[in-house]
């Protein structure tokens, strides 16, 4: 009677969830198939579009032939690898720092840390705006990456797993002759693997995916990343009424994420679920 | 081997309001054995991470080889530590964790790096001889199985050695070890404290051992200094101490399991009152205070009951031990003893057999209730 009634329940949770699932998917699924059905018969009526072979390749050339979108994904990877290092870069060291090393204002720096966690992107957005016009930075690589370089996310992250870290560990390298920054890098580093996994996913899946600050400091098209850029041609009429092309277009910038989010899933979660001790 | 004298002068170190250490003097002579016993929150761990300089002192000096240690870093002081919790890094091989002292000292961080590391002249050279020393340090440990192993993928005891590996491969002037037994089985510590005692045989390394496990303490060192509330009570060889302890809580850590205590009014005329038997013990003599007289359980004989000056008791349980037999007595006085005797005169005893207690004069002790045996006698017999 129990199991009878556990399995019941059982499956009562996993309707809920499935339905959740199919609310979520179902954007992605329409817009595959989409993607792969002729501009003419997507909205024909049914649920769900019919995909041809000739509208697969219709719209799938047009979104490479008429939209510059592989100059638009080189641009993404360039900004999305290139915010990533830089935020490790600074917040491993400043992670151990807040975790390992006694300072004075050390829970003040943390508190300010998390305080920097509460401040949403848009509240900054106009001093920044000005200080990269100012700088002539606009319009470039450095004002999509730079005012992203300091992640208190990721150093909140690293100082909770690294706080668990034994210390006779820390002792043992400063007398084997590693300096502070080598202890960070040699030592914490390696052991935080599974937390910087997961901040990376974080990490490129919301700079891939923005589209505020592209649009706040980018009007040249050539700088364009791929939301922006997708956003920008279909306002600007190249790509208006084709919807096809549009999806071909949106299921190419998805795609490497997508990829992405498999090959490191593991990880992912694990560095969530440690991150939490 | 070159070994390194050590002198600790005066060392004061509190946390808040809590002095943990209290004006710690210890010489230790080059290739001494020297074990800090004590209690467990003692402050011998703290000693030892001051010497290493992990950690600062509030007053006093540690010297090695007549230089002064206090501002130099603990990578520059030339000597390891072996910790409790053996601290290896996580995620480098056991061959990768030998190494690293002598990497991070010989190399530079350019060389360090994997491929063009590789490309440097001098580096190449280098990191041949590292391969040798780490070589000849995991053969001396039988290592040589395991270099490939991470650390998680070793027992405690295989793990204990890769510690004394990185500690020894870099040839330090001084070993400092914070309890590095404790956290192994009992068969293992007693194997692993015979390696060290070859080690520091070979190496003849000034050492300095960590330890509340008095046992360990007198099977290992030249000398032993007790450690007790961050005082040092008593520093004198094994033998020495458990002949000679200055005062009641340096004899009772000693005396484990048991240390037989009665207290007892000023000794008179070289005898000590325990109801209305009069003890003679060497002791007694010129102490002018009321105290507490203790004496090992294999001290003490059980006689007849009628024999004179022996004290009358009475057999409240026996414990055997394999060959000794540990025969616990109530007196008539009211205090409770323990003797030791062999498994065979132990045998034909019963409960609630009537007994005299004979102290030994010789190995029983008088400690005044002002303190110490003999006041100011820290150095020991040694």
């Amino acid at each position: 009677m129990i199991l009878a009634q556990s399995s019941s329940s059982r499956i009562a949770s996993h309707a809920v969830l499935m339905t959740g699932a199919i609310i979520m998917v179902f954007p992605f699924v329409w817009m595959i198939l989409a993607s792969l059905t002729p501009q003419s018969e997507i909205f024909n009526g049914d649920l769900l579009p019919t995909p041809t072979l000739h509208g697969a390749i219709d719209n799938y050339g047009t979104a490479l032939s008429a939209i510059p979108l592989l100059r638009f994904m080189a641009n993404g990877i360039v900004v999305c690898v290139a915010i990533l290092v830089l935020q490790i870069a600074i917040a491993i060291p400043c992670g151990y720092a807040l975790a390992k090393l006694s300072f004075p204002g050390r829970p003040i720096l943390l508190v300010a840390v998390l305080l920097g966690l509460l401040v949403p992107v848009q509240i900054p957005t106009i001093p920044i705006y000005i200080a990269l016009a100012k700088s002539g930075l606009l319009d470039s690589y450095a004002a999509l990456v730079l005012p992203w370089i300091v992640s208190v996310f990721a150093i909140f992250l690293f100082r909770q797993f690294f706080v668990t870290f034994p210390d006779e560990v820390l002792d043992a390298a400063r007398l084997d002759g590693f300096s502070e920054l080598s202890i960070a890098w040699r030592i914490m580093l390696p052991a935080a693997w599974p937390a910087v996994a997961s901040f990376s996913i974080f990490s490129i899946v919301a700079h891939w995916n923005d589209l505020y600050w592209p649009m706040v400091v980018i009007t040249n098209p050539d700088m364009m990343t791929p939301s922006l850029g997708i956003a920008y041609f279909r306002q600007a009429g190249e790509g208006t009424g084709n919807v096809g092309a549009l999806m071909a277009g949106g299921v190419l910038v998805t795609a490497p994420l997508v990829a992405l989010f498999l090959l490191m899933q593991k990880h992912f979660i694990r560095g969530l679920v440690l991150g939490r001790h | 081997m070159a070994a390194l004298d050590l002198h600790i002068d005066d060392i004061g170190k509190r946390y808040g309001a809590i002095d943990v250490l209290r004006g710690i003097c210890l010489n230790v002579a080059a290739g001494e054995f020297v074990t800090l016993l004590g209690p467990s929150g003692c402050g011998k761990s703290t000693l030892l991470r001051i010497i290493a300089g992990l950690e600062r002192a509030d007053q006093g000096h540690v010297r090695a080889g007549g230089r002064e240690l206090d501002a130099v870093a603990p990578k520059d002081r030339d000597l390891a530590f072996v910790f409790q919790s053996y601290a290896l890094y996580p995620h480098l091989s056991v061959y990768d964790n030998i190494a690293a002292p002598l990497v991070m000292r010989e190399l530079s961080s350019l060389e360090r790096l994997p491929v063009i590391g590789g490309l440097l002249p001098g580096a190449v050279l280098r990191k041949r001889s590292i391969r040798e020393r780490v070589g000849q340090t995991s053969a001396l440990l039988k290592l040589d199985a395991l270099l490939e192993r991470r650390p998680s993928a070793l027992s405690g005891g295989q793990r204990q050695r890769v510690a004394l590996g990185r500690a020894m491969v870099r040839k330090p002037k001084i070993f400092l070890m914070d309890e590095p037994l404790a956290n192994l089985d009992a068969a293992l510590r007693i194997h692993t404290r015979g390696e060290i005692a070859r080690l520091h045989k070979e190496m003849q390394t000034t050492t300095i051992f960590v330890t509340h496990d008095q046992a360990e303490a007198a099977a290992l060192s030249d000398r032993v200094a007790v450690i007790f509330g961050g005082e040092l009570r008593q520093v004198a060889a094994p033998a020495d101490l458990y002949r000679e302890p200055v005062d009641l809580d340096v004899a009772r850590f000693l005396a484990q399991p048991f240390l037989n205590e009665v207290a007892v009014a000023a000794p008179m005329g070289g005898a000590l009152m325990i109801g209305g038997s009069r003890i003679i013990i060497r002791d007694a003599l010129g102490s002018g205070q009321a105290g507490t007289l203790a004496f090992r359980p294999e001290h003490a004989t059980l006689v007849d009951k009628d024999q004179p000056g022996a004290l009358a008791v009475c057999v409240t349980r026996i414990e055997h031990a394999g060959m000794d037999a540990h025969v616990f007595v109530n007196a008539e006085v009211g205090a409770e003893f323990v003797a030791r005797i062999s498994a065979e005169r132990a045998r034909p005893l019963r409960d609630g057999d009537n007994l005299g207690l004979n102290i030994d004069p010789e190995n029983a002790w008088f400690f005044p209730s002002s303190g110490s045996r003999r006041p100011g006698d820290h150095s020991g017999a040694a």
